[in-house]
């Protein structure tokens, strides 16, 4: 018996005609099947396409907000954040044209005036996304001014500390932990260039009521922003494996 | 309680039975701006000189909506002489009286302004200075909630929404999409529970339209949005206010319960099943809110940050259920639609934009003020004819159209026809309706830097290129203002325009660049003059260099 198809709303879709489940599309010349429910990036890292992100994490939330991941779409108007667009049957994707990675170089240039990013004096140098990323896309220096406004460091954790300095606002760290360690200590305070991550209502990491002290807001953070204590320049290395776990065993749970 | 349509014609005709031996009106504007310099006290004074002189009964004395030139407020306006009234005190209160029936206070009138009353077609603004904001039997009394009657009793839903497609509706929250197939869109989402949100957050610097609306005639606002949630099959509508405009959020509140009373709004409207219900949302006024996204992220209680589309509010909006989103005005429009029917609309204005647009006058012209003119008009009209020119006969220099969106129009295109292609054609926009008129004495790389810091300061920062490529922008030209710009500055700025305007993540993002596109465009010897001779030409910005550098 063939299972009767919903709508995400719980509506019975007709499947006699243009019964779209699996579709073809086109990713850099390459013909390539998908399924309806799956991004351009997700396809795309599965036929060994690669396309650089910052704020995307495997088993996070897509927030679709560094900008990094666009490509172009035949017949799109505007360059696609490849994150959060889904495939579409026929869809012809350029991921890789002179363009969008001029682009992306440019952005990430922004993000390297935006704040302190010497890598020399880095706890994470050598094992940080945002320097892998310059030397992915070739960016060898900068042509715009550096705005690096004087930041903070909150070390009154016992165990991590956070450099505002050196966070890039991915809200990776948020997002572990409202949706995987579902404390939600951290969010966004203030707007534009004044944006900053905060624990609890603007208080010191170490007076936190909320904060579990699980550590995995450290392990995603793809820069030095967030860090153990007792690591000195280039020994932070992060561990990232639980995610896609814990995300399995959830799924399995639920079934 | 339920309300018949018999109901309706017996408000509608106590109200102009209560006129019937009136011989004068006098219509006192009571929106923000006349109230802000004492409208209200000048009622009043009005009110117990009447009562003092034993004239009430065949004198009125009436607080009504925005009369349109808000800048020599106080204004009256008497019936049926049709004579206006500027800048009235208390101390002319009794020669006024006095005057009634004679030759008018020739001190007080307004008559050299008579081209900007007449040059206007009002549709939305049609009841502004005309009926009182406070009292929904004056409303009725000129033929509201008769739309909403019409829509439920003689319409189905789909007629509705061809009526509203036919009138070539554009949304005038800026983008103009077409209202029609917003609204179709809506009506054909999956879901039982759908909702109807009119924007009223009006973010822009110097837009006040929304605001006069809402203050002047808010009953059309919820006849709009209620015939609306009849056509897309929804039964709660919120209003999302900026807590700036706290005289617009009274009135709502006022008119939302009194719309309760008389059964207009609430269970089985006119003896239909159709039920809705109004609330009003208030904004603490970050521009971004009146993004559509951000704008439902905020009624949740989240932080107000816009999210990718698709999915478009229309299939995923308030708590992750269908939702039709419209400006204020899109939502004063559709009352005389539904009236009138789509095809009286679409006679109005161009090809591709039809109806009326409502635009607030400001800078540097003489009539500053509200204005409503059909889409076509030429800018020239609008700033010479019912701009009333330059003050001091100064040299027209560019218009700015669109707030912090949109871009600044020079003298070359003031025969141009106002619409939503043209303005697009020449690098602006339609935006909201902000008209800001410059004169040879306005510097535009320092228009472009006071928009840009805007964009700076109200970027939400969630995605890269707007939260830091426009303080870059914002930083270059500083500099060039400040006389320490480089000749590298202009490509920069023009790379940096390129990048903001292509990967940002919403509209803010997206157009925050085209007030400086459109004057590198049209005025960019402006911006070498700053930088190569350290001079302004206008003589606006301090060039010196020391001075304001950082
Ligand atoms: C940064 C930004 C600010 C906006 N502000 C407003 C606003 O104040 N009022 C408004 O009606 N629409 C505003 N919009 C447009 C809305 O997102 C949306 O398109 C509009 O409310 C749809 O209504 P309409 O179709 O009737 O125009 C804004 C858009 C952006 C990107
Ligand atoms: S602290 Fe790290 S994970 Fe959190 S927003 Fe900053 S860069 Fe991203
Ligand atoms: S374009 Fe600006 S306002 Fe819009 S999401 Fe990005 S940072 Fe926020
Ligand atoms: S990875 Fe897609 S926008 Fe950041």
């Amino acid at each position: 018996m063939t299972e009767q198809r919903l709508h995400p709303r719980g509506k019975p879709l007709r499947t006699d005609v243009n019964p779209v489940r699996l579709l073809m599309c086109k990713i850099d010349g390459k013909d390539i099947s998908a399924r309806e429910d799956e991004t351009i990036l997700s396809v795309a890292r599965q036929n060994g396409i690669n396309i650089p992100t910052l704020c995307h994490l495997d088993g996070l939330s897509e927030r679709g907000a560094c900008r990094l991941c666009i490509v172009e779409v035949k017949g799109a108007p505007r360059l696609l954040p490849s994150c959060v667009t889904l495939v579409r049957q026929d869809m012809e994707v350029t991921t890789n044209s002179e363009r969008v990675t001029a682009y992306r170089r440019k952005i990430l240039e922004l993000l390297f005036t935006e704040r302190n990013h010497v890598c020399s004096v880095c706890v994470s140098n050598g094992q940080c996304e945002l320097q892998a990323l310059s030397v992915e896309l070739g960016m060898s220096h900068v042509h715009f001014d550096y705005i690096y406004p004087r930041h903070s460091i909150d070390a009154t954790h016992s165990r991590f500390s956070v450099d505002h300095n050196r966070c890039v606002l991915c809200a990776r760290c948020i997002r572990v932990c409202d949706e995987v360690e579902g404390a939600h200590v951290m969010d966004v305070m203030g707007r534009g260039i004044t944006a900053k991550v905060i624990t609890d209502l603007s208080q010191p990491w170490g007076d936190s009521e909320t904060c579990t002290g699980c550590g995995k807001c450290v392990h995603v953070c793809p820069t030095g922003a967030l860090s153990e204590k007792g690591k000195s320049v280039a020994e932070m290395t992060k561990r990232r494996q639980f995610l896609p776990y814990l995300q399995l065993m959830r799924k399995e749970g639920q079934k | 309680m339920t309300l018949t349509f018999e109901d309706l014609q017996q408000i509608a005709k106590i109200e102009k039975d209560k006129q019937e031996g009136i011989k004068y009106q006098i219509n006192v504007c009571v929106a923000a701006g006349c109230l802000s310099c004492q409208s209200g006290v000048v009622k009043e004074s009005l009110e117990r000189e009447v009562n003092r002189r034993g004239l009430e009964n065949w004198t009125r004395v009436k607080g009504v909506g925005c009369l349109g030139l808000c800048a020599v407020g106080p204004l009256l306006y008497l019936e049926p002489d049709g004579v206006y009234y500027q800048g009235v005190q208390v101390s002319d209160v009794s020669e006024i009286l006095d005057s009634l029936g004679g030759s008018p206070v020739s001190r007080l009138d307004c008559s050299s302004h008579l081209p900007f009353f007449k040059r206007q077609q009002k549709i939305v603004l049609e009841n502004c200075g005309k009926v009182d904001p406070e009292s929904i039997e004056d409303y009725i009394a000129e033929g509201g909630y008769q739309a909403l009657y019409t829509a439920l009793r003689a319409m189905t839903p789909n007629e509705v929404i061809d009526d509203v497609a036919t009138s070539g509706l554009r949304g005038r929250g800026g983008a103009g999409f077409p209202t029609g197939l917003k609204w179709t869109a809506v009506s054909k989402a999956f879901n039982k529970t759908k909702f109807v949100i009119c924007n009223a957050d009006e973010g822009d610097p110097g837009a006040f339209m929304d605001r006069s609306v809402l203050e002047s005639d808010p009953h059309r606002v919820i006849e709009g949005m209620a015939i609306a949630g009849a056509a897309v099959g929804a039964t709660n509508g919120f209003i999302y206010v900026r807590a700036e405009y706290p005289l617009a959020v009274r009135r709502l509140r006022h008119a939302i319960a009194q719309a309760e009373r008389l059964g207009v709004l609430g269970k089985n409207v006119f003896n239909t099943t159709f039920d809705f219900e109004i609330k009003v949302r208030l904004g603490a006024g970050a521009f971004v809110c009146g993004e559509e996204t951000a704008l439902i992220a905020s009624i949740e209680g989240r932080r107000g940050t816009p999210r990718p589309r698709p999915p478009f509010p229309a299939e995923f909006g308030l708590w992750g259920f269908p939702t039709l989103i419209n400006n204020v005005e899109t939502f004063a429009n559709i009352p005389p639609i539904i009236r009138n029917g789509g095809d009286w609309f679409a006679e109005i204005g161009t090809e591709k934009s039809k109806g009326t647009k409502v635009f607030a006058l400001a800078g540097r012209v003489n009539n500053t003020g509200l204005i409503e003119v059909p889409m076509g008009t030429p800018l020239r009209d609008i700033v010479f004819d019912i701009g009333g020119g330059i003050p001091e006969n100064r040299r027209f220099k560019a218009v700015q159209t669109g707030g912090p969106s949109g871009g600044c129009i020079p003298e070359q295109f003031l025969d141009m026809p106002v619409d939503y292609e043209s303005l697009a054609k020449v690098g602006s926009i339609m935006g909201s309706g902000g008209l800001i008129i410059m004169d040879e004495t306005s510097c535009m790389v320092d228009v472009a830097k006071f928009f840009m810091e805007f964009c700076m300061s109200e970027s939400c920062g969630k995605c890269v290129p707007c939260r830091v490529g426009t303080t870059q922008i914002y930083n270059l030209l500083s500099s060039i203002t400040n006389g320490t710009g480089k000749s590298a500055d202009i490509p920069n700025l023009e790379e940096l325009c390129d990048l903001v305007k292509n990967t940002s993540l919403c509209g803010l993002g997206q157009t925050s660049p085209n007030p400086v596109m459109s004057t590198l465009r049209y005025f960019r010897d402006e911006y070498e003059a700053h930088i190569h001779d350290k001079t302004c030409p206008a003589g606006a910005c301090n060039c010196g260099g020391s001075k304001e550098a950082k």
